[in-house]
């Protein structure tokens, strides 16, 4: 007999995710097209990201996606030492928080830049990018 | 309305309590609240246990383990949870339960034990206090949210700098030499605070507080009752506030906005100003932490934190003593316990029991007690 099949995208995303099943699914299937996306309440306008399925400023559900395109202004960044169980092949690693200014865009810096290099108030865009364990994610990089 | 008093308090020692279980901490915290208050077991009405988290707990209603092991069945009983701000939480539901008139003497604990577990684990449960969904696959830790507080604000205000982080520890760890229950008795100095390792930039070894055992227990009771008993210390203000879950939609990065209307709502209830503080006790799980609360605590303007740690203003004989205990520094953070051993701690302060490091004369105290990264803020004022 076959095994209804359960949506569970949403474990693909990131180094370690605790979340499988979530109605922003699409966000992984964009994810494999390269493209980062958030969501836009049809109805009142309210932009979301991370992307919702449930606007709640109007109670609406009627959303549609849109793209991260462009830069965003370095908000804050922590390069971080000490990691949970299952990143530690990733240490040290940089988080930061790009400011959009409709919206932020929480992630990790791209390797390649240092966190010394790192000012806040600097242009960096997001790109998507498929980690060495097969997961997909997003990173900040230099436009 | 009539109040509610504070009438008795226990807090077990802090540190890693290797060989001593969360309910057999708890029990340390809870017959010393009883021999302080000095009334008998079964005069408690009802229960309420503050406990953060199941998964250091490595069980579920762990609440229950307490409850018995304190000998307190049937009684009425329900655990709260409010990440770091369980206990504080737990205060305000034990002011509710006495002021709806379901009891008139409620028994509040908190408790955590958190070293059984491996650094890593313990640093992937306290990750999953942020977005578990969007955050943690980035691998953020407890640490990494306060260093991006930190960052924005040293970026924010450029007077700023690591030494104001540097000093708060400095400060914290001199009180917790005065503070026979605290974690760790050791003083810091700013070149050691500013040469620790780094955990996550800016935040060094001594930015950040312990990962603790510990229990705390309070008696609260009705104002009714309260005419029993010799030094009750009266909760006159209570407040709390909320924030978002994801880092990425806060208004702010420099200020808690749930301290901040928590904050308000207790000094209107009191009807008091933040200049009418004797003492207070402030959630410094990172040292930027405790920098931000006296701004939103209103001790200073915008900014002005900085000048207040280096003027020393909230040493023991400044213009408002903050975390003469040690704070969660030094005193350590067992989760579900801080909130609980904070009211404690400003009873005794107002009761003038506080030895070394007694604040002379207090008269009005208040606790600000934050879980997460800001999503739970609860703030209490109490009077002698
Ligand atoms: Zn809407």
């Amino acid at each position: 007999m076959a095994k209804k099949e359960v949506d569970d995208r949403f474990k693909k995303f990131g180094t370690v995710s605790f979340t499988a099943i979530t109605k922003t699914n699409d966000f992984i299937s964009y994810l494999e097209k390269g493209k980062v996306m958030g969501t836009k309440c049809k109805e009142c306008g309210a932009i979301y990201f991370p992307p919702r399925s449930d606007c709640s400023k109007c109670f609406n559900s009627n959303m549609e996606w849109f793209e991260v395109t462009g830069t965003g202004r370095l908000l804050s960044f922590s390069e971080l030492k000490y990691g949970p169980v299952g990143f530690e092949d990733d240490l040290p690693y940089t988080i930061a928080l790009l400011d959009y200014d409709d919206y932020k865009v929480f992630g990790r810096i791209s390797k390649d830049i240092s966190y010394e290099d790192l000012d806040v108030g600097m242009e960096l865009k997001t790109e998507f990018n498929t980690l060495p364990n097969g997961q997909l994610s997003y990173v900040f990089k230099s436009p | 309305m009539p109040r509610v008093a504070v009438v008795g308090v226990g807090i077990s020692k802090f540190g890693r309590r290797k060989g001593v279980s969360l309910r057999e901490l708890t029990f340390e915290a809870f017959k010393e609240a009883l021999e302080d208050a000095q009334i008998k077991k079964d005069e408690i009405q009802s229960v309420i246990t503050g406990c953060a988290s199941d998964e250091f707990a490595m069980a579920n209603q762990p609440g229950a383990q307490i409850q018995e092991y304190l000998g307190l069945n049937p009684k009425p009983h329900f655990r709260v949870e409010a990440a770091c701000a369980s206990g504080s939480m737990a205060v305000r539901a034990g002011w509710m339960t006495i002021q709806s008139g379901l009891a008139d003497i409620v028994l509040v604990n908190g408790a955590e034990k958190m070293t059984e577990v491996s650094t890593p684990k313990a640093t992937e449960i306290m990750g999953k206090f942020g977005d578990s969904t969007w955050e943690y696959p980035f691998g953020i830790s407890f640490p990494g949210y306060y260093a991006m507080l930190a960052s924005n604000y040293l970026a924010t205000y450029k007077e700023s700098g690591k030494t104001d982080l540097a000093k708060i520890a400095v400060k914290n760890h001199y009180y917790g030499t005065l503070n026979p229950k605290a974690h760790m008795q050791k003083i810091v100095t700013e070149e050691q605070a500013l040469s620790g390792f780094i955990v996550a930039y800016p935040l060094r070894l001594h930015d950040c507080s312990l990962i603790s055992d510990g229990a705390a227990s309070i008696v609260m009771v009705s104002e009714k009752v309260a005419k029993r008993f010799d030094k009750p210390i009266w909760i006159t203000g209570l407040g709390a506030g909320s924030e978002t879950h994801a880092i990425g939609r806060r208004k702010s990065l420099t200020s808690l906005e749930s301290a901040c209307v928590a904050a308000d709502q207790a000094y209107k209830m009191a009807g008091i100003t933040p200049k009418d503080v004797d003492v207070a006790v402030v959630h410094d799980c990172f040292t930027i932490a405790e920098l931000i609360a006296y701004e939103d605590l209103g001790f200073c303007k915008r900014g002005e934190a900085p000048i207040l740690i280096r003027n020393k203003d909230t040493y023991l004989d400044g213009l408002i003593p903050v975390n003469v205990d040690g704070g969660l520094k030094a005193k350590g953070h067992p989760i579900g316990a801080t909130g609980v051993a904070m009211t404690a701690e400003i009873v005794k302060q107002l009761r003038g029991e506080c030895g070394e490091r007694q604040v002379k004369g207090a008269k009005i105290g208040l606790s600000h007690n934050v879980g997460g990264s800001g999503q739970f803020t609860a703030v209490h004022i109490y009077e002698a």
